[in-house]
């Protein structure tokens, strides 16, 4: 009754984009939502200013800190130019995140050698997990700005978590810390059915993929 | 270190509705068996899904369309038909607005019928499941009451033995979908001419006298905008964030 595997047309779908055409930014199963950005979180947005934000790394690491929005923002600029895919089918091309790499972060709590994995979690308490090799060398962002502005609120304003080379629902909103951990530790929507490491070249959505 | 870590923060996972990742995980053809116009941008698609594993109120499923060549693209919908439905028939139904200049939403309003087939694969996620076990406010807009609708007919079907109110707000009455299926749970809010829900129709609901036993489990759906104005108004009014859920049809 399955058909995993099985290539049978639609009868009278042609596609609006053409293979031959298709964008190479685009990896398998996305489209471009061009100028549009989708908001998919399950949470309420919360009422979070830059004066109540911090941010915390913790867990396997020498020392655990916690950073406030100015101290934060005394870290070395760093921003991300390129594209993000969404697990829900939209891709975006050229977008610019700006804020700290997390590399700063990490240098600073310094991560112990038997850290593997961590999970990112929000001020409204959202999680996801990652392997530490995913968020560290220039790979994850924590931003504050979006094109020239500030980041929206729906969007995870005033600050987020961003890793592009994964699916977005690991680029946690409104980050509120990452714990360092010896472990792999499924976050929300890994709980909720979907995959652990969500890479969408290889169209890592849901577990069993 | 085995302990799952838990943040210190308010909106808890719920993590009760475990998923079933080998349905998550499997594509299955389904035959479309019915096609029926609900208003004139929305229409139901029956399918009929020979393996479907079931599914509980407010979940969606992933549809997959694939061209000659090989293209495909894929969308989530939201199941409309309670769990009973799919038990008795191996059916399920699909409610789509018809999204201008929409691939997907498109072909299915425009090219499909009965007896074509598309893929499935579902359903997917617990987050946003309701199974009936705790009253439930639920707040709708456009086809952002698909997933609500499941909600209804699974309370209707089973026998109410929890509260169930909802509110859903069209911009008129032919925008309204499921039109003749609400009853005396639901308060149909016409937007084109008393404006957009508002704190007054909450408060009624969330006053401590009509709080049922528990509090009530929000569910709200529909666009950004809705999700935005409807999830700040009832938090406004009291119900805790914690037991507020979202789907966003984006
Ligand atoms: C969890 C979830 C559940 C959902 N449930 C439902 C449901 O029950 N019912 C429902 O109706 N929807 C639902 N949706 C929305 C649904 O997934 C689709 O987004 C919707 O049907 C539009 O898809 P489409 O392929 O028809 O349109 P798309 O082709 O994706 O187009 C969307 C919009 O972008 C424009 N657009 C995109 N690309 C181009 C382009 N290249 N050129 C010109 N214009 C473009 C279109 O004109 C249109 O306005 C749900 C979404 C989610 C995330």
């Amino acid at each position: 009754m399955t058909s995993e595997t099985a290539f049978e047309p639609t009868r009278g779908f042609t596609g609006r984009a053409r293979a031959a055409d298709r964008d190479p930014r685009l990896p398998p199963g996305q489209y471009d939502a061009a100028d549009g950005w989708p908001v998919l979180s399950a949470e309420v947005t919360p009422d979070l200013t830059p004066a109540d934000w911090t941010f915390r790394v913790d867990g396997l690491v020498t020392s655990p800190r916690t950073w406030t929005w100015d101290e934060a923002h005394a870290l070395p600029a760093s921003e991300y130019r390129g594209d993000i895919h969404c697990v829900t089918s939209w891709s975006k091309f050229g977008v610019r995140f700006g804020g700290v790499s997390l590399d700063a972060f990490l240098a600073a709590a310094g991560p112990r050698p038997e850290a593997t994995h961590v999970v990112a979690y929000s001020h409204t308490g959202y999680t996801t997990n990652l392997p530490l090799s995913d968020v560290t060398d220039g790979k994850a962002w924590i931003v504050w700005e979006y094109g020239d502005g500030p980041l929206p609120p729906e969007h995870g304003g005033p600050a987020r978590l961003i890793v592009p080379h994964l699916y977005f629902w690991k680029s946690a909103k409104w980050i509120a810390g990452l714990r360092l951990l010896d472990h792999d530790e499924p976050g929300f929507w890994e709980q909720n059915g979907y995959h652990h490491r969500g890479n969408p070249w290889r169209e890592e959505r849901y577990s069993g993929d | 270190m085995t302990d799952t870590f838990v943040p210190p923060t308010r909106f808890a996972v719920p993590g009760r509705i475990a998923v079933s990742n080998r349905a998550a995980a499997v594509w299955q053809r389904a035959t479309v068996v019915e096609i029926r116009r609900e208003t004139p941008a929305a229409s139901t698609f029956r399918l009929k899904v020979p393996d479907w594993q079931g599914h509980l109120p407010g979940q969606h499923l992933m549809l997959r369309l694939t061209a000659p060549d090989g293209y495909v693209a894929q969308r989530h919908y939201s199941i409309a038909s309670a769990p009973e439905d799919a038990e008795a028939s191996g059916e399920i139904e699909l409610t789509l607005d018809h999204v201008p200049g929409g691939e997907v939403s498109g072909h299915l309003h425009t090219v499909a019928r009965v007896g074509d087939t598309v893929e499935v694969r579902g359903p997917l996620s617990g987050f946003f499941a309701w199974p009936g076990d705790r009253p439930a406010l639920l707040l709708g807009a456009g086809s952002g009451v698909v997933p609500l609708m499941s909600m209804l007919r699974h309370w209707r079907k089973a026998g109410p033995s929890v509260p169930l109110r909802l509110l859903v707000s069209a911009r008129t009455p032919s925008d309204l979908i499921y039109a003749d299926e609400y009853g005396d749970e639901t308060r149909v809010i016409l937007t084109g001419t008393e404006g957009r829900l508002a704190a007054g129709h909450l408060a009624p609901l969330l006053s401590s006298s009509s709080l049922p036993e528990g509090g009530w489990e929000a569910y709200i759906c529909g666009s950004n905008g809705f999700a935005e104005h409807a999830s700040r108004l009832l938090v406004a009014a009291g119900q805790p964030v914690d037991r507020v859920r979202i789907e966003r049809f984006g």
